[in-house]
């Protein structure tokens, strides 16, 4: 189908693995930041909104340099995570997806804070004099009002992770079939005499995927919104 | 029985206030900035007074010296606010339910079908809030309230927002439910009129001060305060 080779249809299901379980795995952490940052005073506030936005102005080589020292197999926390875990990033799939996740986390936990900021804190103290503890004012109330936010923050998280280049080939290199995403597919292809024409068509691929999600994202965000409109 | 007495600064103003209120309905009564709202705001947990005591039949809700402060969820208080404050993204019928559904209460058909009459909202049920006018919102509110099986209903101005029109609508649905449920009420007010009309007993409250305790002959000479 669309004449694509094995090995470039491989690139494509890694990019969207790599890109899901980035922005799944990402998602309680944005929430969770999202919601420390929009609700909370505490000590050091400055430097977590810092470190949080930090790969949004870093060049991505420089955050997939970070990544490799602490991340891969020597470094601290690599280390510590292979022998006790048995968790391996360094040139995994897994280590792309760590990559995409953080380079997408600050466009995540933007929207989510802006939109826990605009929540009515009166209909969260209606729900606790209804009978809602805490966890349960935050899971019918909180969350939902929310929901918005949150698609907007899972669109956008995902669309850096689906094109995450710099950081990523840094941190877990360009190897085919389990670190060669559309990016890299095409970056390489472009590198190569007659690479052009498999080029070309994931290009196409890439467009049409970004199309996809931005028309679900469309979708979602109108269906959440039509929750609160009426009928 | 719902016996209250405590004390909080919030900056300059300083309440400190001590009354107790029976069954029917007893109305806080004062002027904007008498400390109303503050007050019906402790009783319902949603702020911590500074010292003092506050129980509700057999209940410690509030003791400084014991170190008891029971949460709102705790409480089994029904709270009407004065801006109704309803769940934007649930219908009513879901906002009738939320209180009954968090307390774990099982499903009631006959309690709601009884709600929904007393009110007249039953044919209100599948919209969202946004589309209920003033007056159909603050009967929601109320009814919103009474679902959850007060021990203790606090409505605090619950006509305030409303006008004069809707004023009427929800008043006599206030004295039935004054007259046909057993649920003590709490009433905040600053109009005296409103007052004369619901209020089996009266709390006079001024600057965070309680003046003046009795019945509904206590407003006699009561409408020096004009509604703003």
């Amino acid at each position: 189908m669309l004449g694509l080779s094995p090995a470039e249809w491989t690139a494509i299901e890694l990019s969207l693995r790599i890109a899901v379980v980035a922005t799944a795995c990402a998602l309680p952490f944005g929430i969770a930041i999202g919601w420390l940052l929009a609700r909370k005073e505490f000590w050091g506030k400055t430097l977590v909104d810092g470190i949080v936005y930090l790969p949004l102005v870093l060049p991505p080589v420089v955050t997939g340099y970070l990544l490799l020292i602490s991340f891969g197999r020597r470094g601290p926390i690599g280390a510590f995570l292979a022998d006790q875990l048995g968790i391996i990033f360094s040139f995994r799939w897994t280590g792309a997806a760590l990559s995409c996740g953080i380079m997408g986390f600050p466009l995540m936990v933007r929207p989510i804070r802006l939109a826990l900021e605009a929540i009515d804190r009166r209909l969260e103290e209606a729900a606790s004099t209804l009978g809602a503890g805490r966890a349960l004012v935050f899971l019918t109330i909180t969350l939902p009002l929310a929901l918005p936010g949150i698609i907007a923050g899972v669109v956008l998280c995902f669309a850096r992770a689906l094109g995450e280049f710099g950081a990523t080939i840094t941190f877990v290199s360009n190897i085919p079939g389990e670190t060669q995403t559309i990016s890299a597919a095409i970056y390489t292809l472009l590198q190569v005499p007659d690479g052009d024409a498999a080029a070309a068509r994931l290009v196409l691929i890439a467009i049409c995927i970004a199309f996809a999600a931005l028309m679900a994202s469309e979708w979602f965000a109108r269906r959440a919104g039509m929750r609160f409109q009426g009928e | 029985m719902l016996a209250v007495d405590v004390a909080k600064r919030l900056g300059a103003f300083q309440l400190d206030a001590r009354f107790e209120a029976a069954s029917g309905v007893t109305a806080l009564f004062g002027p904007s900035g008498a400390g109303k709202t503050t007050l019906v705001n402790i009783i319902a947990g949603l702020l911590a007074p500074d010292r003092g005591s506050i129980t509700l039949d057999d209940t410690v809700l509030f003791d400084a010296a014991a170190g008891i402060n029971l949460p709102p969820h705790r409480r089994g208080i029904g709270y009407v606010f004065q801006e109704g404050r309803l769940f934007p993204h649930l219908s009513v019928r879901q906002n009738l339910d939320y209180g009954r559904r968090m307390s774990g209460h099982p499903s009631d058909a006959d309690a709601f079908a009884r709600v929904a009459a007393l009110l007249n909202i039953g044919h209100l049920l599948d919209r969202r809030p946004r589309m209920l006018s003033g007056g159909e919102r603050q009967r929601v509110a109320i009814g919103r309230a009474l679902l959850m099986r007060p021990r203790l209903l606090l409505l605090d101005e619950p006509l305030a927002s409303l006008d004069a029109g809707h004023k009427r609508e929800i008043l006599p649905h206030l004295l039935r439910l004054r007259d046909d449920s057993a649920v003590p009420m709490v009433y905040v007010s600053h109009i005296a009129a409103e007052v004369r009309r619901i209020a089996t007993r009266i709390v006079r409250l001024d600057h965070g001060r309680v003046v003046g305790e009795g019945g509904p002959e206590l407003l006699e000479d009561a409408d020096v305060y004009v509604p703003e």
